[in-house]
């Protein structure tokens, strides 16, 4: 067995039997054999080999493990589709207030009425902010957001005595998108994109037909353009009776400037870990939202949060939970959603208001657009040039193939390099249009010279990369591991320490 | 500018005239003019920081949360004590704020966090394969149906009338879509009575322990859907798996779970995680993120997120799951606090749960006007009903700063006056007792028999 280096080694290698850091309270009832209790033939050979370790132990582990962590309060992380925006430290201080962080979610209503408060406030903010004035905060992110979204497509066509089997989804759509309309029982149908970036408009009407249930679209797309075709789009899908579902991955482009609702979107689902900074926490948790319209309402999840004028709490309206929703689609997870998301999403909403959003989606393509343009000062453009040469939202795409032909340094190298530079990389390989895509996202609470900064690195390992390519494919050189064999671990996975 | 941007009006100008615009309205060209908003979002107006934090801090105020009564409340969510190490490690930024780490180089303390939340998941269910997490437990039973349907391919689930009402409801609106049909297995004396399972039965789905508390004999259901070649899913209590027979060894394929009892808050329902282990042979089939252990270059080692070819950015309609964004930082407080408890502490803890559980049965048993809706071994959570109104006997608990537990008449309509009770090791003798005092006050009050005498 190799010796690990000390950095590496997992709490359950740093386990020394007869340590522990919990004491639990002393037992203050008549004790009764644990026979009696609970019968040998119902209890377990051995206790779970938990880790054996101290307080002191356990805080220095996770401490030294994050230290292993890149992280957005350290440095600029340009994430395409992901929106890393800063995470406004209030949020965790309001969050953590019992009266929020220790309600109990089956508490009687009349009992968690701050809760429901909120929720219904943010569900109000939400509708407002999508022009669609129905809206469930039960999904748990936007992919559960995206399913529930083509269920409601589902229970609609059901209610009007329609089967439909197909849903489309742009060659440029995120992964989740096909993988939802699979999950939830129809086929993938895949429309082209045409030389300026939009939804191939000939394509859509060749492909929509009284088969198909559902167009799902990002708009702005992952390739960070405003579809400028969407009326048509709009009249195309409609006009076969399929609903048009917008994924918000990219809503931070349009806030307070351009609404789904108005575009006719029938549903959108939010990410609250997106444009609003619940942060991301390595992986989750968020929360996916969505709203509907009137048509839509009827067969949303259960329970609903709503305001109930007629029964009156003191002076005060009433907020409840709603079951009593016979054409629900049911329940997408339990309780009422993530609440601990609710309340941070709540409390960015108060402190921006209408303005302070409209600026920060103004700012984020600001930011995009002038990174864009630094970009090609810096004569980068030559190796990776955008993908569609227009003005972008909050986001664009570069493509690394001239980079790849010319330099013999992919997309993946340039990203491995971006690290020894102390910035995270942006979105690679994705949309899968783009040949060696790099998708940048710098989100509105960067600073002019970070994206200065930023666009000089670029210059420089592409500089470098002219003189040495090999540095480049041979990063990161700074870093606590440098490239990783992934092949090996998926060829013969280890998912669990050995014991 | 808000306080979370910075362009100030000299970098606005320099930026607009690099980019070749007059204007910050010129970006959005591409909008068609019909549909940009011509008028400001009806929101109020933004607060400063102080403002918000007032704000929120009274809404908080008009809960009553655990901090507030004394709460019996449990029914898949339940008040154990956090400890304060869990927050001061994941509010560090370090795991608080990157996202999912697709660059495993700067992700080694988020993905090597993984690979022992994966181990300690292993570990209490005694099954070989855990994913990084999924959303939370009633959706993960869901997502188990869906690995099962796609193992076997067969058209209907055996869902027992045991399993979380959320998690049968997430099953149904799910298989639905799937054009698979639900069937419940009733309950008998408080545990699971299989029917015939026939030939087209996909899986058997069960709870351990219980909605109502009682430890089930996983063995012979597991062994019973095995005979007619359908899958076992447990939906496991995480806690009580310390002394229970393990899924693994009761023959469960997939076990997954709520997770919130392992170090995480209450937050009215979220975000908590939920868990999903697995036999070896569904290890392709699961959802989510997995963590695996590699090598550098150098030969040092390190951690990935491996077997991608399941995921949905990856294989995107052919995925085996939609799932992206999951519950990371949740999965993170599940592994610190598992650390936390140890080997020793986590039985100890599920001990005491067990006894102050039987000394309140016993107790509320001795009530006059209450009854035990099954006599099965419990570990934390038991069910009675009680001779009265239920929720006039939870009012009047109420009254003495007592919520007695769940009513479980929406769920359950067979046991109107039903009430599910928790306890977790924040309630006490003393608390029970007080319980018990309340309860039989209460009780006697609203029994329809002695208010009629009266």
């Amino acid at each position: 067995m190799i010796r690990e280096a000390d950095d590496t080694l997992t709490i359950f290698e740093r386990s020394k039997a007869g340590r522990r850091a919990c004491v639990a309270p002393e037992t203050d009832v008549p004790e009764r054999p644990l026979d009696e209790l609970l019968p040998p033939d119902h209890r377990r050979a051995e206790p779970p080999r938990l880790p054996e370790v101290s307080e002191p132990e356990i805080v220095r582990h996770y401490n030294r493990l994050s230290k292993r962590n890149f992280d957005l309060d350290t440095g600029f992380y340009p994430l395409g589709s992901c929106t890393m925006k800063h995470n406004p430290k209030l949020h965790e201080r309001v969050a953590g207030l019992p009266g929020h962080a220790r309600l109990h979610p089956l508490q009687d209503p009349r009992y968690a009425q701050g809760a429901l408060e909120l929720m219904w406030r943010l569900q109000d903010a939400l509708g407002e902010i999508a022009g669609l004035a129905h809206v469930s905060l039960q999904p748990s992110a936007g992919s559960q957001g995206e399913l529930s979204g083509v269920l409601l497509t589902r229970a609609l066509h059901e209610d009007r005595g329609e089967r439909r089997t197909k849903v489309l989804t742009p060659d440029t759509a995120h992964g989740t998108n096909p993988a939802t309309v699979t999950m939830a029982g129809y086929e993938v149908v895949k429309v082209g994109t045409d030389d300026r970036g939009n939804v191939d408009l000939d394509d859509l009407r060749a492909k929509a037909d009284g088969d198909v249930a559902c167009l799902m679209l990002t708009n702005p797309s992952t390739l960070g353009l405003f579809e400028t075709g969407i009326e048509e789009i709009e009249r195309i899908v409609h006009g076969v009776g399929a609903t048009l579902y917008y994924d918000g991955a990219n809503l931070n482009a349009i806030m307070g400037i351009s609404r789904p609702g108005d575009m006719g979107f029938d549903i959108v689902h939010f990410n609250l870990h997106k444009s609003f900074t619940q942060p991301h926490g390595g992986g989750g948790p968020g929360a996916g939202p969505i709203a509907v319209s009137d048509t839509i309402e009827p067969f949303l999840p259960r329970p609903q949060v709503v305001r109930r004028e007629s029964i009156t709490n003191g002076n005060e309206p009433f907020y409840d939970l709603d079951y009593d929703r016979p054409k629900s689609i049911g329940r997408l997870r339990g309780f009422q959603g993530n609440y601990g998301v609710f309340v941070r999403s709540y409390a960015y909403i108060r402190s921006l208001g209408a303005a302070g959003l409209r600026d920060a989606s103004e700012t984020a393509v600001l930011n995009a657009n002038y990174l864009l343009a630094k970009l090609r000062q810096a004569g980068v453009a030559e190796y990776l040039p955008v993908a569609y040469d227009r003005l972008c939202m909050h986001e664009f795409v570069l493509s690394g193939e001239p980079m790849r032909h010319q330099l013999h340094v992919k997309t993946l190298d340039l990203a491995k390099r971006l690290l020894d530079h102390g910035v995270h990389p942006p979105t690679v390989y994705f949309p899968l249009v783009v040949e060696e895509a790099l998708m940048v996202e710098p989100t509105e609470t960067e600073t002019k010279e970070t994206l200065d900064r930023f666009a000089g690195i670029v210059a420089e390992i592409l500089e470098e990369a002219r003189e040495d390519p090999s540095v480049a494919r041979h990063a990161p050189y700074t870093t606590p591991v440098r490239r990783l064999d992934e092949a090996a671990a998926a060829r013969h996975p280890v998912v669990r320490q050995a014991m | 500018m808000t306080r979370y941007t910075s362009v100030t009006d000299a970098d606005l100008s320099e930026m607009l005239s690099t980019i070749g615009v007059g204007s910050i309205d010129e970006l959005f060209a591409d909008i068609p003019a019909a549909l940009r908003l011509t008028r400001p979002l009806a929101l109020d107006a933004g607060l400063s920081e102080q403002e918000v934090y007032d704000e929120l801090k009274a809404l908080a105020a008009r809960s009553t949360s655990a901090e507030d009564e004394v709460s019996f409340l449990g029914a898949g969510m339940y008040d154990h004590y956090v400890p304060a190490l869990i927050d001061s490690i994941i509010l560090r930024s370090e795991f608080l704020t990157p996202y999912t780490p697709y660059q495993p180089e700067i992700s080694q303390g988020g993905l090597q966090a993984m690979f022992e939340y994966q181990t300690a998941i292993s570990e209490l269910t005694g099954l070989p394969v855990s994913n990084a997490s999924v959303y939370e437990g009633p959706s993960a039973v869901a997502a188990a149906g869906y690995v099962a349907k796609a193992a076997n391919g067969r058209n209907r689930f055996v869902v027992s009338h045991g399993v979380h009402p959320h998690s049968r409801e997430c099953l149904r609106t799910l298989a639905h879509a799937w054009g698979m049909e639900v069937v419940e297995a009733s309950l008998r004396n408080g545990v699971t009575d299989l029917p015939e399972l026939g030939e087209d039965a996909s899986a058997v789905i069960v709870q351990q322990p219980n909605f109502l508390g009682a430890v089930e004999d996983l063995t012979a259901l597991a062994h019973a859907a095995k005979q007619a070649g359908a899958l076992t899913i447990a939906a496991c209590d995480p806690l009580p798996l310390a002394l229970l027979k393990t899924p693994a060894e009761c023959g469960v394929d997939i076990a997954v779970g709520e997770g919130q009892s392992l170090g995480n808050r209450l937050d009215f329902g979220g975000p908590s995680f939920g868990f999903f282990a697995a036999t070896e042979a569904l290890m392709r089939r699961l959802p989510g993120r997995i963590a695996g252990e590699t090598r550098d270059v150098d030969g040092k080692r390190g951690f990935v997120l491996t077997l991608q070819t399941r995921e949905q950015h990856i294989r995107r309609e052919k995925a085996t799951s939609n799932i992206c964004t999951a519950q990371a930082l949740n999965a993170l407080a599940g592994v610190i606090y598992l650390s936390w408890l140890g080997r020793r502490g986590i039985v100890e803890l599920v001990e005491l749960m067990l006894q102050r559980t039987a000394y309140a049965r016993d107790r509320l048993g001795a009530v006059d006007g209450v009854s035990e809706i099954h006599d099965r071994p419990v570990v934390r959570e038991f069910a009675i009903t009680v001779d009265a109104p239920v929720e006039r006997v939870i009012a009047r608990c109420r009254e003495h700063g007592i919520n007695p537990g769940y009513p479980l008449a929406r769920d359950y309509p067979e046991h109107p006056d039903g009430l599910l009770v928790a306890i977790t090791e924040r309630r006490t003798r003393a608390d029970i007792d007080r319980l018990a005092d309340a309860l039989g006050t209460a009780v006697a009050a609203e029994r329809p028999t002695l208010k009629a005498q009266a």
